[in-house]
């Protein structure tokens, strides 16, 4: 029995998207977690500025080295976001909907005048507003350290690159939020989908750069009389890499910061003919090069939230 | 009266399983109706298919003349509902958990804050209000609970096991705020296992049994049906045969031995004096006689006679 439902499906959206962010801006869960982030943060923004201050003379993106450059034993602040904002995602979606039935709250809520479209999407966008702020905070504060430590201000270019690495890691969050909220749904005990979440986070960042050689090298082995067969095993385990939200992002990160990057794929030295090699690409082309990787982060949130919608929406409401 | 709440034919099914199965269910204005029935009966996914919150496999449903179905949202801002064992955000206060959903019933702020006050008041929770609800007892969730169908003036308030896990005094208390409710025009559902509070709440009461209504109608006229009588009447005497002596009595309608010189007669009225009479009148020795209206208890146990399942209590 099918029939077309009257009202608008986005009913009490900005009501819910606020509760939620409100509820996380106040929970000590991710206070916590944001605590790990801002402190290996301002760690890693430190030992670059020292890095940076010992071993670089001039350079016209010195600012965007506060971004990518490691002292050991500590890596980049790249890096710790890459490992660590999944982390905060997770904190603030894996029991999204399964806490809602744990709690006993949600026929209550869905009793009141609102589809669970809004319910699911308020959710999400709430956990993205919050995502949003704490990464605008991080951003602000390294770029004001950078300013206060180098003395120097960022030009224009590494502004717009510094936005364009916010949006990827805006992006890049919001694949781990959608993945925590599909688990949220799907798993009905939130201690149980916390731990699929952070085995999927540990698989894809951890795991996977492992795996992707071993399965490429598995599936197209290389034939020491063809050298093309070690490109084929190279373009497949890369296409598997990229599978991970961590590689996409990776990539994208390293284009946007490091504006010498000119390829993030296998390169012949006939296709490197009249480069100059080190010469930084304009931030358009940057872009350009990073878009398939941004368009597939956008593809897996979306495929990941309406895994989450789909599910959800099948779901029988009795708690 | 008009009816508020109509389905017809209502079946809902799981895979090939049917949870609601035929329902046929009018339920008038200002009524206070219960659902009554083992678990699994169908009573909750009645409720959830009243509300919208599941849909129908076949059939149709008319609550306040809109259909759950397409119209959800219209029917939800006329309709309260207060789930079995319900959950509020125990990080929050009571009035900031009702102020969320009056936010999301689309009250106007100006209008909710009234709304919500008067309501704390009413349910006599005034002083906690700025309290966290995770403080709160079981009594004061429920009242909590129908506060927010106070706060939105809800036409129909659907209970789903209100007085379950509450003291006595917060029973009453509960039980005394529902018929203040429907003494002002409120249309009560409520679905309980605890069948002696429903008979003193009820104008209405439907049995279900296997997702359909096995009986419906008042308690007196249930007891009547299923019971043969509404009253029960308990005599002990000495030297008469009942049987004879209440040969063609009026109003009886059956007669049970419950041991030497005792016996019950269900009747459909208060029999004693007809009784004392014959029996004097046989030259039998009367010792003693006692009366009581049948329960609800009585007509459920009788109902659900010999079937395998969760009895109430």
């Amino acid at each position: 029995m099918t029939s077309q439902r009257e009202g608008s499906p986005f009913a009490g959206l900005s009501t819910i998207a606020l509760k939620e962010a409100a509820d996380h801006m106040n929970s000590i869960r991710i206070h916590l977690v944001m605590l790990l982030v801002l402190l290996t943060a301002i760690g890693s923004v430190y030992g670059a500025i020292g890095q940076i201050k010992a071993t670089v003379s001039e350079d016209q993106f010195l600012f965007l080295r506060l971004f990518t450059t490691a002292q050991q034993p500590l890596p980049s602040f790249v890096s710790f976001l890459g490992f660590l904002v999944p982390l905060v995602a997770i904190a603030l979606g894996f029991d999204a909907i399964n806490g809602e039935y744990s709690r006993r709250t949600l026929s209550r809520i869905l009793s009141q005048p609102i589809y669970r479209d809004a319910l699911l999407t308020g959710k999400f966008l709430g956990g993205l507003l919050v995502i949003a702020i704490c990464l605008l905070d991080l951003w602000l504060l390294v770029t004001g350290l950078g300013i206060l430590v180098l003395g120097l201000p960022p030009s224009g270019e590494e502004i717009a690159r510094g936005l364009a690495f916010l949006f990827a890691s805006f992006v890049y969050s919001g694949v781990w939020l959608a993945v925590a909220l599909a688990f949220s749904t799907i798993v009905k005990s939130p201690a149980t989908s916390a731990l699929c979440a952070l085995t999927a986070w540990l698989l894809f960042t951890v795991f996977w750069p492992m795996l992707a050689p071993l399965i490429a090298g598995a599936v197209a082995p290389i034939d020491p009389l063809d050298p093309m067969t070690a490109v084929h095993q190279i373009d497949i385990q890369q296409a598997l890499a990229r599978i991970s939200p961590n590689t996409l992002y990776g990539e994208a990160t390293l284009a946007l910061l490091n504006p010498a990057t000119r390829s993030l794929g296998l390169l012949f030295t006939d296709q490197l003919s009249g480069a100059m090699m080190g010469a930084p690409l304009p931030f358009s082309l940057s872009v350009a090069l990073i878009w398939p990787q941004l368009a597939g982060m956008i593809a897996a949130l979306l495929v990941l939230f309406t895994i989450a919608y789909v599910s959800f929406q099948r779901q029988e409401i009795r708690a | 009266m008009s009816p508020v709440i109509e389905a017809r034919g209502l079946v809902k099914r799981y895979g090939r399983l049917p949870a609601v199965d035929g329902i046929d269910l009018t339920v008038e204005k200002g009524e206070v109706f219960g659902l009554l029935g083992p678990n699994g009966s169908g009573k909750t996914t009645t409720i959830l298919l009243l509300l919208g919150l599941t849909e129908p496999t076949a059939g149709s449903i008319r609550v306040l003349g809109l259909d759950p179905l397409r119209q959800p949202l219209q029917v939800k801002q006329r309709v309260g509902y207060l789930p079995d064992q319900i959950g509020f955000y125990d990080h929050l206060t009571a009035l900031e958990n009702l102020a969320y959903t009056a936010r999301l019933a689309g009250l106007p702020s100006d209008e909710a804050n009234k709304r919500i006050v008067g309501a704390m008041e009413r349910v006599r929770l005034a002083d906690v209000a700025n309290r966290r609800v995770a403080t709160f007892s079981r009594g004061m969730r429920q009242r909590l609970g129908l506060a927010e169908v106070l706060v939105k003036q809800a036409e129909i308030a659907i209970l789903d096991e209100p007085t379950s896990g509450l003291d006595p005094q917060s029973t009453q208390e509960l039980l005394e705020l529902i018929r203040e409710l429907a003494s002002e025009g409120v249309t009560f559902v409520l679905s309980s296992h605890l069948l002696a509070m429903m008979q003193t709440i009820c104008s209405r009461v439907a049995l279900f049994r296997k997702g359909s209504i096995g009986l419906i109608g008042q308690v007196e006229n249930l007891t009547s049906d299923v019971l043969g009588g509404s009253h029960m009447v308990e005599v002990e005497f000495e030297n008469a045969d009942l049987v004879k002596v209440l040969a063609g009595a009026p109003h009886v309608s059956g007669l049970t031995p419950l041991g030497t010189g005792r016996w019950r007669v269900d009747a459909d009225a208060d029999v004693r004096t007809d009784i004392a009479r014959r029996i004097v009148g046989a030259g039998g020795a009367l010792r003693s006689m006692t009366i009581r209206q049948a329960t609800l208890d009585e007509v459920y146990v009788r109902f659900f006679e010999g079937e395998n399942h969760d009895v109430a209590a």
